[in-house]
């Protein structure tokens, strides 16, 4: 090899993340502090806290085995409105919710009917499902109504908004096409713009589904029907074992649903 | 020296892609491999490395013998052959320099390497590599920030500071213009010259390939259809590899390509 | 669609009729499921109550303003609780998740076995809503601050860990083919070749969740988890409507925000 001409840097550093050193070192040290204060904070009573961790243990060892025979009849009854909840509010949400996401979408509505849309869509997205859960038993009474009413008004937040920013983002010379031959609004709609955002919407759908059932098996804790109020009885009456059987059968049950919603999504789209 | 002796290696889907073979390549010589798509080049020059795995025979590195090496073993085998990529395969994210002092892993520490601390000389190494191929400047750049033809510059900066006897190289020009593919050809060239360096080089342009090799393997449907001097590919030669064609205008090019090269 | 070979007629007709037909049996069931299952819950409503809701609604929201500004100076220990939650529990997750992703994808996972426990670990944590966990942990660890945290953290692991391993199972494996030419340890390899590609995506995903965990935080005082939802939960109960309605007005500006810093954030890093 030849020899070298100049000689060359022995020391490289890489340069940093963030380039200005204050915000570089404010920024670590905030964190730094944060967590500390944040921590201390806590007021955590370290005494329950070893008091309940033999309960840990009853709670976890009632899963191996688990033993679903006790109560099966009320879990199978809980499970059961659970999902039935969980399917009429899909259907019923996304029946709100066209109207909702049409009106919402920019290119199709008019300015007052759009913010008004708007509105309403980020009213529903922003409190979580048992916040409105509360509100559908105060206002419906209790049981599987409110839940229905609850996770309804989250399925609008939630598909209105998405199938809005579909509209917003289709081919808009097919839209035009269908317009140019004369075609009333509904006609519009339903020749130019349902078959472009149909697949995508039902894979949602899907999807919503799989979420609804999720909420559904704890909107009980606050009175709206499902499982969930089973759930909240078998802890504080310490029947692990049904607590341990409650809580499989949801996973198994949030396991499958995701596993069709998935194959049907591959198959529609 | 690298010795290749009836490697074959056949995919788990069943396809063979390299059928027995069996090359010799002294030290300090470079060699073109040529063939179609498919022929198993790639295969070759991976299996050299074990970055995959031939199912028979023996590859030997010197007097080491690659194929049954242990993985501790593996690694420092793996330093000692440089191997530069068809899509460069810079870790993007990273700055240049670290690029390039990626191929002293194999000589250094894992924390050491974690907190970037490589030995004083290494790094000196790696300055005098970036600016013999004139990226000095682009050290702190991040890899995706480069153009085609810096980013492999970066890339065979990468192999040579592992200080390696051998080079492999993989479709070095695929991604990059006619023009910039010579440039990368050329250094590649002249590197292996100035270090006395082996190298294997795959590459389908034939012309590229008659210009920078002292000799031609051709590979076939995982077999070698013709190993032989640059000047030795003939209409019939080139038929045998890549099936029938009219070759003629390939080869006159290469003779007019030459002489503009030599005038240079 | 299934090819059907055809003697008669065009192809794309008969595919057209037996698609159309689907498409109406798919209807057809659609419609029967919602029946019934609106059959069963109307069955266990009463309906005095449903008729009687309007009426509710108007009495209520009478009842909720103007909303009591003064329980303010009540809410800003809680407030905070609700924001620790959310940040403490997210990086509790992120440190557990990272490594379960690490082990959940296949081309960094180091064994089959591994690979499904990882899985295990994803699918049992995520598919339990974070206010069962909470429940659960009310129990084991006493009221509080401490349980709602775990609480988030736990519930996280999944998600976090999810999005985390799809991103690993989708780098470019030449450059870390590459990495491993040079004689570079597995260890080295992961942090040269891995952890670059993936590290935008994992600041991404952290700051995902925990916009989605302010969002989960304010509930778990329902169970006692600690956090706004104790308050919530309180004024519900004593039908302290004034004090609802400014809690109500506190977690949307709290969702508001964190979606707006997430948002910024991650375009920031991506």
């Amino acid at each position: 090899m030849s020899q070298p001409q100049t000689s060359y840097p022995d020391y490289w550093k890489k340069p940093p993340f963030i380039k200005r050193p204050w915000l570089r070192w404010g920024l670590i040290i905030g964190t730094v502090v944060y967590v500390i204060v944040a921590l201390g904070t806590m007021d955590v009573n370290w005494v329950r806290v070893w008091e309940g961790l033999p309960r840990g243990r009853k709670l976890l060892a009632s899963f191996f085995p688990p033993n679903f025979a006790d109560s099966r009849g009320v879990i199978i009854d809980g499970i059961l409105e659970s999902i039935w909840m969980a399917i009429i509010a899909t259907i019923g949400g996304i029946i709100l919710s066209v109207p909702v996401g049409l009106g919402a979408a920019r290119n199709l509505s008019p300015r007052w009917v759009y913010l008004f849309c708007r509105f309403i869509v980020s009213a529903s997205r922003t409190f979580p499902e048992i916040i409105i859960a509360i509100f559908a038993v105060k206002f419906f009474g209790f049981g599987p109504f409110a839940g229905f009413v609850a996770l309804s008004i989250g399925t609008v937040g939630f598909f209105a908004k998405l199938l809005a920013e579909d509209i917003e983002a289709m081919n808009k010379t097919q839209a035009e096409s269908v317009r140019s031959t004369g075609s009333n609004w509904f006609q519009w709609v339903n020749y130019a713009i349902q078959p472009q955002v149909m697949p995508r919407m039902i894979g949602l759908s899907l999807y919503r589904l799989d979420i609804n059932f999720r909420e559904s098996a704890v909107v009980g804790i606050v009175g709206a029907g499902g499982i969930g109020a089973h759930l909240l009885t078998s802890i504080s009456r310490y029947e692990y074992d049904t607590t341990a059987s409650i809580l499989l059968v949801i996973i198994v049950i949030v396991i499958s649903l995701e596993y069709i919603s998935g194959y049907l999504r591959k198959w529609v789209q | 020296m690298l010795r290749l002796e009836n490697v074959l290696k056949r995919y788990k889907t069943g396809d063979v892609a390299l059928k027995n073979v069996s090359l010799e390549i002294p030290d300090g010589q470079v060699i073109a491999l040529i063939g179609p798509s498919g022929a198993g080049k790639s295969t070759l020059i991976r299996c050299v490395n074990r970055l995959v795995e031939p199912t028979e025979g023996k590859i030997y590195l010197g007097d080491t013998e690659l194929t049954t090496l242990p993985p501790r073993e593996l690694r420092k085998a793996r330093r000692r052959m440089g191997m530069i990529f068809q899509e460069y395969a810079l870790v993007e994210r990273l700055t240049v320099m670290e690029n390039v002092l990626s191929g002293r892993l194999g000589y250094v520490g894992f924390w050491q390497s974690f907190f970037r601390k490589f030995p004083k000389k290494d790094v000196q190494e790696a300055y005098r590599l970036l600016d013999r191929v004139g990226l000095m400047h682009m050290a702190d750049k991040r890899a995706d920030e480069l153009s085609g033809g810096q980013r492999q510059r970066v890339g065979i900066c990468r192999a040579l500071i592992q200080d390696p006897d051998l080079l492999l190289v993989d479709e070095p020009t695929a991604s990059l213009d006619p023009k910039t593919s010579r440039q990368i050809m050329r250094l590649i060239n002249e590197l292996c010259d100035e270090r006395g360096l082996a190298a294997i080089i795959n590459i389908h342009d034939v012309l590229l390939a008659q210009m920078y090799s002292q000799r031609v393997v051709g590979l076939k449907e995982g077999e070698i259809v013709y190993d032989g001097p640059p000047d030795g590919l003939k209409p019939d030669v080139l038929t045998e590899i890549y099936g029938e064609e009219d070759w003629e205008a390939t080869i006159e090019d290469v003779d007019e390509d030459e002489e503009e090269a030599s005038s240079k | 669609m299934p090819k059907i070979d055809t003697a008669d007629g065009p192809v794309w007709q008969r595919r057209r009729t037996s698609k159309q037909r689907l498409i109406w049996f798919g209807w057809l069931i659609a419609v029967a499921i919602a029946a019934y299952a609106w059959h069963l819950i109307s069955e266990k409503t009463i309906w005095f109550f449903v008729w009687d809701a309007p009426q509710q609604m108007v009495d209520i929201s009478r009842r909720m303003v103007p909303p009591a500004w003064s329980y303010m100076d009540v809410l800003w220990k809680p407030i905070w609780d609700t924001l620790n939650i959310a940040t403490i529990g997210s990086m509790i997750s992120m440190a557990i998740a990272i490594p379960v992703a690490f082990a959940a994808a296949h081309n960094t996972t180091p064994h089959k076995l591994v690979r499904a426990f990882a899985l295990l670990i994803i699918v049992a944590t995520r598919s339990i809503n974070s206010l069962v966990w909470a429940l659960l942990l009310v129990v084991i660890v006493g009221p509080g601050v401490l349980a709602g945290t775990l609480a988030i953290g736990i519930r996280s692991i999944g998600g976090c860990a999810k999005l985390l391993y799809e991103s690993i199972e989708e780098i470019n494996q030449t450059q870390v083919e590459a990495i491993e030419a040079t004689g570079a340890s597995p260890a080295q390899k992961m942090i040269y070749g891995v952890l670059p590609q993936v590290l935008p995506t994992f600041a991404g995903v952290g700051v995902f969740r925990w916009d989605v965990n302010v969002r989960g935080s304010t509930i778990l005082g329902i169970v006692g988890a600690g956090g706004i939802g104790v308050q919530l939960n309180g004024s519900i109960n004593t039908l302290a409507w004034t004090q609802v309605s400014m809690i109500l007005l506190v977690i949307l500006v709290a969702v508001i925000l964190s979606e707006w810093i997430s948002a910024k954030v991650r375009h920031a890093i991506i």
